[in-house]
Order: C-alpha cells, then structure tokens, then sequence
C-alpha cells in the first residue's frame, strides 16, 4: 500500500484525544450539567487516544512487515510502496 | 449557540488532515487508474469501510435519526432487510462480474454485456443524480450551519453580513471536496472516507450512551415510548397497525428485494468503492465487511431519533428552523414544530395538528448532551458524513463522466493522460454543477423532490436488468433497453394512479387524476405507495426484458465470457483462511441481521 492510511488516522485520533482530554481536566465542573455531570470531554478523550495508539502501532506493526518483504522482493505491492518515495 | 476557541480547534485539526491526506497521495496519481480506480491497490477493509462511509451522507445521519423519531425503531427495516441481503449478495455473486470484466464503472459493464444504448442510459441518468444528490448534501449542510448558528458570532465579530453564513456554508464544502479529489482522485476519497467512519462513529457513540443513560437505559426507552415505537415486525401483519404504514409483503419485497438490491448491487457510488480493491477476492469481501458495522448503525443513527421524543419537552434548549423557536408552539421531545421559512407559521397537517420539524432531531441531540469540546467532535462528525456523502458522488460523477460519456462519445482515442486530466476537469465541473443545484433547492424546493421522484422511477426497475443480464445468457441489448424503459415508465404510471392516505394530488402522487387506490396508514407515510410502486417498475422491466429478449437474436456466447454466470468461471477461494472467504463472511452477516430482526421484533 502507497501511503498506510492506518498512520494518518491513529495520528488523527490521538491529536484530538489530547485536545479533548486536556480541555476536560482544565475545565469547570458546571460544563458538565447537560452531560449528566460526567466529564466526557475527559473521558472520551481517553479512549479516543487509546483508539488512535493502536491504530498507530498496527500501522507500525505493518510497515515492518512490508519492509521485511521488501528485502525479499516476492510482493508487488511493497515493491511499488518502496519505489514510490523517488 | 456559540462555539469556543476548543470546538474550532477540533473542527480545524480535522481540516488539515483532509487536505493532508490529499496533498500526500498526489504523487501517486499518475495513469487515469490511480485517480479513476484507486490504482486498484486498496485493502478489503478500507474499501469495506469506504464502501459504507459514501452512503452516509446527509441523508443518512440525519434522515436516519429523522425517521427514528417519526417511525421508531421499524427505521431499522433500511439496515437489517434494506441493506445486509443485498449487501451478502453483491459480494459474493455480482462482485466477480464487475471486478474480473475489468469494466471500469457499473455503466461500462452494461456495455460489455448488453450494447451501448443500454449504456449511455444509465451512465447519463446516473451521472445526472450524482450531481443533484451532491447538491442536496451541500444545500442540507449549509442550511444547517445557518440553523444551529455556528457561525454567527465569527461573522459578526468580523462585520460580515449574516445572509453570507449560507454561502460560506456551500463554498468551504464545496472547496474542501475539491481540493482532495483533485489530488488524490479515489483513494483520497476513499481514505478521507475511513477517517469520517471512524469520526462519525467517535461522535455518535457517546451522544447514544449519554441519552441511553439520561432516559433509563433500552428498558426506560421502551417504557416512555410504548411498543409502536420499540418494535421492527409487531403490527407489520397489517399497514394500519404500524408507524410505517406498510405490509410485511410490502415491505420485504419493495424495501428487501427492489429497493435495496437496485441501490446495493448497481449503485456506482457504491460499487466504485469494491471495484477500487487489490485483487478479486479483496473485491468480494469489501460488502461482506461492510455489512458488519452497518447492521449495528441503528444503535447508531436511529437510537438518538428515538431519545429526542422520548424526553420531556424542552422548548428552551431545541432550536427551530428559523432560529426563532420561543414563541413557537410546542414540539415534542427535543424535536420542535415545523415552521414556514417565509411566513414563520408553523406548519400544519390535515388534521390541523402542527407538523414536527424531524430533521433536528439529531442536530438538537447534540446539542442537547454535548458540552463545549466533545461539541466541536459532534459536530466534526456531522460535517464529515456530509462531506462523504458529497465525495462519493463527485467520484463516481468524475469517472462516469469521462469513461462512459466523454471517452465513447465525445473524444475516443485521446490517450490515458489526457483523459486523467478530464478527470481532474470533470470534480471541478461536478463541483460547479452541484453549487449550482444546492442553490436551486434554495428557491425552487418543490423542483428538488420531483427531481428525486423522477431518480426513484429510473432507478426502481435497474436491479431486474442486472439480476437477468447477470444470470441468464439470452437475455439481449434490446430486452435489457426496452425493460429498462418500461419499467420507469411503469413507476410514473403507479405514482400517478395511487396516493397515500391523507395527501393532495400532485407531487405525493394521482397527478393523472384517477386514482385507483389509496394507501392507507395511521399515521403520514408514503412508504407503502414508494415500496409499491418499486414492485410494479422491477416487475415490468423484468417480464418486458424477457419477452423482448425471446424476441430478439441472442448473443454470442464467446463474447458473454467473464459476464454472464453460466459462461464464467466459479472464483476459487479455497487459497484463503476461512475468515476471508466471501461465503462464510456472507452467511455470518445474515446470521446477525436475523438475530437483531428477532431480537427487536
């Protein structure tokens, strides 16, 4: 595969995770009214950086393999995966 | 309603990494198979994911839930009937048809099996939807920013006049679609398609669990609700005995059997998105993936319709259409009355009860639940499933356009750079068109639904032309183009003799003034009358197709190799682990649908 849309999506994730965490610990408690007092911004933040982490290491987990296919040029795909970084 | 510097933060982060995605895959683009198919080059779980992501568009996230709070949990129907059947069988009896004739659209498979008119009828008819659906998508998303007043504040602060929020709505769309097509062609498409599966999925999820929790769990819905509204198959013995206003016959045969399998197996929006897979059999798995989430999306779509009636009436927090909802009578749950865009009446029905204005049951769920933060992820959310929605059919318009219409008729020959670059001219023009039709749904409302009346008429009789082109050998050109015909024809002819019980003639239907019957229903549906007028169109274009077939000179079985499934080879998956063969994969999706079907019958 040219570009493992795995990297992109995982990184994605983890970024808005972040923010979302982040913003939950540093704000007010009365934010939290309408959410039934739950700090989903904290929360949800939390599971959507664990979703992108492991979506991240697949993605890792993948390009190792297809590199180590590479040395033994016995696919296509990852041949035209290394040679499309001209 | 106002949004923080951390909703613009989330929205905008999203941003960049669509345009990113875009600008990374550009240097891939380089023969008109890269940006017209992917290259051919995409994983079965990415297509699978695409392959659901194009159909959820505006449509979807928020009709579904529209039709959650009007019908109840019987909105399922369109998932577990309307979809997986059809879903199972594209992908393990059409798919070796499209994939292994290396047609490079459903319209260019038509011309391999059948001849060219058969052809340039649904390549001009699709290509003419696409526009209009992805028109509809913007015009929706535009109007929506303008509706929940996202972009007030920004506008005021910087002096621009608030007439302009409509047409900023539309042009950063329309842009943003662009620019990633431009460069990437389908697996820009296709990738940005994953991403807004999973964003829609981070978005909704939480929304569902939130209003779960808030009306006592599944037990609590059904306890405020009652069963016409926590039930798919009770009541369906009848058409008076369920919010639908349908049959079971009616409804499997109309919605199961014409209706999905006409959009599942012949849509080239959809279809597109397996045809772009690395190998056959990667091919035939990417619907059979597909099926899996989209038998759970109920929980997903339908259930927030379904909280928003359940909860007690909050006039204070649920925002009209026209912004203006204090003085406004009561809606009911968070979903509020329906008011006139001109007059700011609200809209009453036959009965002289006000109209609920459904279509904010999702968008008020949101902001109902969502505080500031996960508010911004909300409504990214939304933003995404328009602009798949938009996307999947600016790619399929691109490359139906240049390989079924420009390629045959106006310029053969040209070379394959030349025909990229039409390509990359056609999202631009594809584009301009459906700004085009956005703003004609602004003015002329009515020439919209009659637009997707005449749509529902081509399309209802389709899937009989493919079932027999696709499995019986004699079936021939003429056959396939007079079906074809007479079966849109057929539909007008049922829509114009029919109505559904309580409407006026006109665009609901009995425009030729005779009315033969008249749907009934408890409740305002023409979900019966639709379903029905299917069965009539796919019925006429089937026995039509026949009968002109046998009267016409058969075709050369040499030439029908790879098209027909007597004269093609079975696809051999007997290389594969057990997880990856179609036929297992087929039978687990049906199995789950008929467990959710009994489950919530």
């Amino acid at each position: 595969m040219k570009l493992d849309i795995r990297m992109p999506l995982g990184l994605l994730f983890v970024v808005l995770g972040l923010l979302l965490a982040i913003f939950g610990v540093a704000s007010q408690k009365e934010l939290y009214e309408r959410s039934l007092g739950i700090n989903i911004n904290l929360w949800w933040g939390l599971v959507l950086v664990l979703f992108g982490s492991c979506t991240l290491l697949l993605a890792r987990r993948g390009q190792q393999r297809s590199e180590q296919a590479g040395a033994t040029p016995t696919t296509q795909s990852s041949n035209r995966g290394t040679t499309g970084h001209e | 309603m106002g949004l923080s510097s951390i909703d613009w933060i989330i929205m905008a982060v999203y941003f960049v990494f669509v345009l990113g995605i875009g600008a990374a895959l550009k240097r891939y683009v380089k023969t008109s198979t890269d940006f017209f198919l992917a290259g051919r080059a995409i994983p079965a779980w990415v297509c699978g994911l695409a392959f659901i992501s194009a159909n959820l568009g505006a449509q979807e996230v928020i009709g579904m839930g529209a039709s959650g709070a009007k019908y109840g949990l019987a909105t399922s129907h369109f998932y577990w009937i309307g979809a997986i059947p059809a879903m199972v069988f594209v992908g393990i009896f059409m798919m070796p048809f499209y994939y292994s004739s290396r047609a490079r659209s459903v319209p260019e498979y038509l011309r391999l099996r059948f001849d060219e008119k058969t052809r340039a009828l649904n390549a001009i008819s699709f290509a003419t939807m696409t526009i209009f659906s992805s028109g509809i998508s913007m015009y929706v998303m535009a109007k929506l920013i303008q509706t929940l007043h996202i972009l007030d504040a920004p506008f005021h602060s910087l002096g621009i006049p608030q007439a302009w929020i409509f047409h900023a709505g539309i042009l950063v769309s329309a842009t943003v679609v662009l620019v990633y097509i431009y460069l990437g062609g389908l697996t820009s498409a296709i990738y940005n398609e994953v991403l807004q599966f999973f964003l829609i999925v981070a978005g909704f999820l939480p929304l569902v669990w939130l209003g779960l929790k808030n009306v006592g769990g599944w037990s609590g819905l059904k306890a405020t609700l009652g069963p016409s509204y926590t039930h798919s198959w009770v009541g369906m013995s009848s058409p008076h005995t369920n919010r639908l206003g349908v049959e079971w016959f009616g409804l499997t045969m109309g919605l199961g059997f014409v209706l999905s399998f006409g959009y599942w197996c012949t849509d080239f929006l959809v279809v597109q998105r397996a045809m772009a897979a690395d190998s056959l059999a990667a091919a035939r798995r990417t619907p059979l993936i597909a099926a899996i989430p989209k038998m759970l999306f109920p929980f997903l779509v339908i259930l927030p319709g379904l909280i928003a009636i359940a909860l007690p009436t909050q006039p204070a927090t649920a925002v009209g259409n026209s912004g203006t909802a204090i003085n406004a009578p009561a809606g009911q749950g968070l979903i509020p009355a329906k008011l006139d865009p001109t007059t700011a009446q609200p809209v009453l029905d036959h009965g002289g009860k006000p109209q609920l204005d459904y279509d904010m049951a999702v968008p008020n769920m949101l902001l109902h639940y969502f505080p500031t933060g996960i508010l911004g992820l909300g409504l990214t959310a939304l933003l995404a499933s328009f602009m798949s929605g938009m996307a999947g059919n600016v790619t399929a318009f691109n490359t139906v356009w240049t390989h079924d219409i420009y390629e045959p008729y106006i310029r053969p020959n040209a070379g394959d750079a030349h025909y990229l670059k039409m390509g990359r001219m056609a999202t631009v023009f594809g584009i301009a068109l459906s700004i085009a039709a956005a703003y004609m749904a602004t003015s002329f409302n009515n020439i919209m639904d009659m637009l997707q009346l005449v749509f529902a008429f081509v399309n209802a009789p389709l899937f009989a032309t493919f079932l027999l082109g696709m499995f019986w050998k004699r079936t021939t050109g003429h056959g396939a183009f007079t079906g074809l015909l007479s079966g849109t024809l057929t539909a007008a002819l049922h829509h114009g003799l029919t109505l559904p019980e309580g409407a006026g003639a006109g665009i609901k239907g009995g425009w030729l003034q005779h009315i033969f019957h008249t749907y009934p229903s408890p409740y305002p549906s023409e979900m019966a009358q639709n379903f029905w007028t299917a069965i009539f169109a796919w019925s006429a274009c089937f026995l039509v197709t026949i009968l002109v077939s046998l009267l016409t000179r058969p075709q050369e079985e040499s030439k029908l190799k790879g098209l027909v499934y007597s004269l093609t080879e079975r696809p051999s998956s007997g290389d594969l682990p057990w997880y990856q063969r179609p036929v297992v994969l087929g039978l687990v999706a049906l199995a789950g649908a008929a467990l959710l079907n009994i489950i919530f019958r």
